[in-house]
């Protein structure tokens, strides 16, 4: 419920919203086009792009492939055992790679699964005599399946949980067991989840950056995404970065289209746990299955964590923390990060009024298009991954190096329209039911313009607009992707000097640095997510 | 005795939080009983013993003069009807009424008859293509009675089927479980926490207050007793007398 006046001014902002997210989007995008044109594309650049984007599809549909299939035993089991001890805390540790920053993780996966980890002592031990490699193909799958059993198994598993407790005491009653149980009841609820998770992990695979750049990256072992920052980077070669790029964007956008078509949902829902019995579940030595297969899985995704904090602790924490580069680089990254988050929620903010003016009188095509937009902004930019943006502006930068506040800029946007999506998630409903609420009383007061938005709208969304706010935050301090491009003596944030530590072997420093900045963005997310809580029992 | 008792709780305790429930009864094949009493006394807790959905700390429960104590759910010889849900709502309502007779659906043709019978039955024939969506919440309970009517168990177990229906509607389902329950020669558990349900439905009361089986007797005259304080109190608070 808005004034003529406030639809009129939320459409305005909205579309000037829309068009600064264009402008950031397409002027990279442009710059690339340009600059690459001229190239001609010789037989054997043709054969390193080929490679390069069927090894990216290979790695991309083997994770798929690996963390569904984990998944979807995984969640079938832990819903069928909803009171074991532990299965909060469980479900709480699934939740955490969703928020650590990747480089972090890929440092624990490498302690746990590296040459000298415990995976490869306790192969040694059965008699395995070539040791596991956590480099190349194996290890980034390692590293995927990590991210993404996790993500998965939280898609999944609350379609399971909502199912009504009748179903499973009919399920008991009428007898049925396992496979008949399987494909009548709990896999047409999984289905649907299921089919986006499989979309949404393939999306983040393929366009995964930080995990193949530290565990992959060699020729074999190479992804768009990593080829496009080396072609910069290291060879300043605009016109191979263009034709990666070229083929990213058209593989995000043919994979976007599909989840479209399968309507994905469009977050993880939340888990009540231990609430519904399940009567039709077999109990002593039949729950063993059940048992081992979640007992492995919360080793696999937990061990990675425990060993950042081992190692971590091991490191020598108050010298690196007297250091002044650390400090340097703490501020650079979280001034980053607050700007980040800012321009995120504004853009959000602005979004989110825009999509329910225009959705409020949908009848005109100008307003649905508008509203669509608005809505599609977000994923505008899962379709630019952050390295290509960077890369376009890195041209146009002329390289980026010796220069401050142009790429600081730079990363400031990439960070705000990465988290973009996420933020409009959170302010999204609140907005919505904040409106359904207070818009009829506002107007019958005669509140309204400045002094509704302020006096109103902005209190009543106080809540999620901060939960963005340090969801976005967090988000940033934990990227290395936009950094990679443009980082150097004068910028230097958190990830990027635990980036340079690790490629320069000061294993003890990176794992203490790996420490606080898992420990700074972990504190931040569960913040969020506290925020998130309290906005969800109060809000409705 | 000639005749074991169709089903005995047998000093079958069961604690639930604060709660330590504790039953002994026993009924004739053939009996209905309303099971009643103020919400939180341990109505479904009975219920969900008898049907094998918890399993009781200690106690005998014998069906037939049988212990079913160590057999599941669908071994027991149970119908049970919800007050909701009783219908997989992403299946049809044949596929509904066929898990009834194999539980991994590999029914003949005679089998998917018999389906078919069962909707004739309740008075939905032709409805078996439908989703239970499209049904109104009277004809899915009627579809979940074709159920518990194609299976022919020996107990039939109701948890406040009709609530929420309305009282004409709720009467008529009463009326035809009544008939499909004489058709299968069943004995029923009833829970209702209407008493006018009781007096039309039931031969037999239980009367459960916090955790124990306050009174077990006929229903004739049942709700005109004055010496039980716990059912003045009750009755008194739903204010149906």
């Amino acid at each position: 419920m808005l004034t003529r006046t406030e639809h009129r001014a939320a459409r305005a902002a909205g579309l000037a919203a829309l068009l600064c997210i264009g402008l950031a989007l397409a002027v990279p995008v442009l710059v690339l086009v340009a600059q690459g044109a001229g190239t001609g594309l010789s037989a054997s650049q043709g054969e390193y792009l080929l490679r390069i984007t069927r090894f990216t599809l290979m790695q991309a549909g083997l994770s798929t492939i690996l963390s569904l299939a984990t998944a979807v035993p995984l969640a079938r089991a832990l819903a069928r055992r909803p009171a074991f001890p532990g299965r909060r805390w469980l479900i709480n540790l699934f939740a955490v790679p969703l928020g650590l920053p990747p480089l972090v993780a890929a440092l624990g996966l490498i302690e746990v699964w590296g040459r000298n980890g415990i995976a490869n002592k306790g192969l040694g031990l059965l008699g395995v005599e070539t040791p596991f490699s956590i480099y190349g193909l194996s290890g980034i799958l390692i590293a995927h399946v990590f991210f993404n059993l996790p993500l998965a198994v939280r898609f999944i598993l609350p379609g399971l949980e909502r199912l009504p407790p009748e179903y499973w005491k009919t399920a008991a009653n009428l007898g049925m067991g396992g496979l008949s149980l399987f494909r009548l009841i709990e896999w047409p609820a999984m289905r649907q989840s299921a089919a986006g998770a499989a979309g949404l992990v393939f999306m983040l695979c393929a366009t995964s950056f930080t995990l193949v750049l530290v565990l992959g990256g060699g020729p074999a072992a190479t992804t768009l995404e990593v080829a496009i920052y080396q072609a910069l980077r290291f060879d300043f070669d605009p016109g191979r970065a263009l034709m990666l790029a070229a083929i990213q964007v058209g593989l995000t956008l043919a994979v976007m289209l599909g989840l479209k078509l399968i309507s994905a949902p469009s977050k993880p829902g939340d888990t009540k746990g231990g609430s519904t019995s399940r009567p039709d579940a077999p109990h002593g030595l039949h729950a063993l299955p059940d048992a081992v297969l979640i007992g492995v899985a919360g080793v696999f995704v937990g061990a990675p964590m425990v060993a950042v904090i081992i190692s971590g602790l091991q490191a020598d924490l108050s010298r690196l923390l007297a250091d002044p580069q650390f400090w340097r680089a703490a501020t650079t990254s979280l001034s980053i990060g607050v700007a980040a988050a800012l321009l995120s929620v504004l853009l959000a903010g602005l979004l989110v009024r825009a999509r329910y003016s225009a959705a409020d009188r949908s009848a005109s095509p100008a307003l649905g298009l508008l509203s669509a937009l608005s809505g599609a902004a977000s994923s505008l930019t899962l379709l630019v991954p952050p390295v290509v943006l960077g890369a376009g502006w890195f041209l146009m930068l002329g390289g980026g190096v010796g220069q401050m506040l142009a790429p600081l800029a730079v990363i400031v946007t990439v960070n705000a329209l990465m988290a973009l999506p996420f933020v409009m998630r959170v302010i999204e409903p609140a907005h919505l039911s904040a409106m359904q609420r207070n818009g009829r009383l506002s107007l019958s007061l005669g509140i309204t313009g400045f002094s509704r938005l302020w006096q109103i709208d902005i209190p009543a969304l106080r809540l999620p607009l901060v939960t963005g706010f340090v969801f976005a935050v967090a988000l940033s301090l934990g990227d290395l992707g936009a950094i990679a491009l443009f980082g150097s003596d004068r910028i230097v944030t958190l990830p990027w000097l635990l980036y340079q530590k690790l490629g320069s072997y000061r294993t003890s420093d990176a794992a203490g640095l790996a420490l606080l900045l898992g420990g700074l963005t972990m504190g931040l997310m569960l913040a969020a997510d506290r925020l998130g809580n309290r906005n969800g029992t109060t809000g409705q | 005795m000639t005749q074991p008792p169709a089903i005995m709780f047998d000093r079958v305790v069961y604690g639930i939080g604060d709660l330590r429930a504790e039953f002994s009864f026993q009924r004739h094949p053939g009996s209905v009983t309303a099971i009643l009493g103020p919400s939180g006394a341990g109505k479904s807790t009975l219920l969900n013993l008898a049907a094998g959905f918890l399993v009781p700390d200690s106690g005998v429960i014998c069906m037939d003069g049988r212990s079913i104590n160590g057999l599941p759910p669908s071994g027991r010889g149970v119908s049970i009807v919800f007050q909701d849900n009783n219908l997989f709502a992403h299946l049809d309502i044949r596929t509904n009424i066929g898990l009834g007779l194999d539980p991994a659906l590999r029914l003949d043709q005679p089998a998917w008859s018999t389906v078919d019978k069962a909707l004739e039955r309740v008075g939905l024939a032709g409805f078996g293509r439908r989703m239970p969506g499209t049904l109104s919440g009277g004809e899915r309970q009627r579809v979940a009675l074709a159920r518990a009517f194609a299976r022919r168990r020996p107990l039939l177990l109701l948890d406040e089927p009709f609530d929420g229906l309305g009282p004409g509607l709720a009467a008529d389902m009463l009326g035809l479980m009544l008939e499909i329950r004489a058709e299968v020669g069943a004995t029923v558990l009833m829970v209702t926490h209407d008493p006018d349900e009781a007096r039309a439905a039931a031969d037999q009361i239980l009367f459960i207050a916090k955790g124990r089986i306050a009174a077990d007797a006929p229903s004739d005259g049942f709700f005109e007793r004055r010496d039980l304080p716990e059912l003045d109190a009750y009755l008194g608070s739903t204010g149906e007398t």
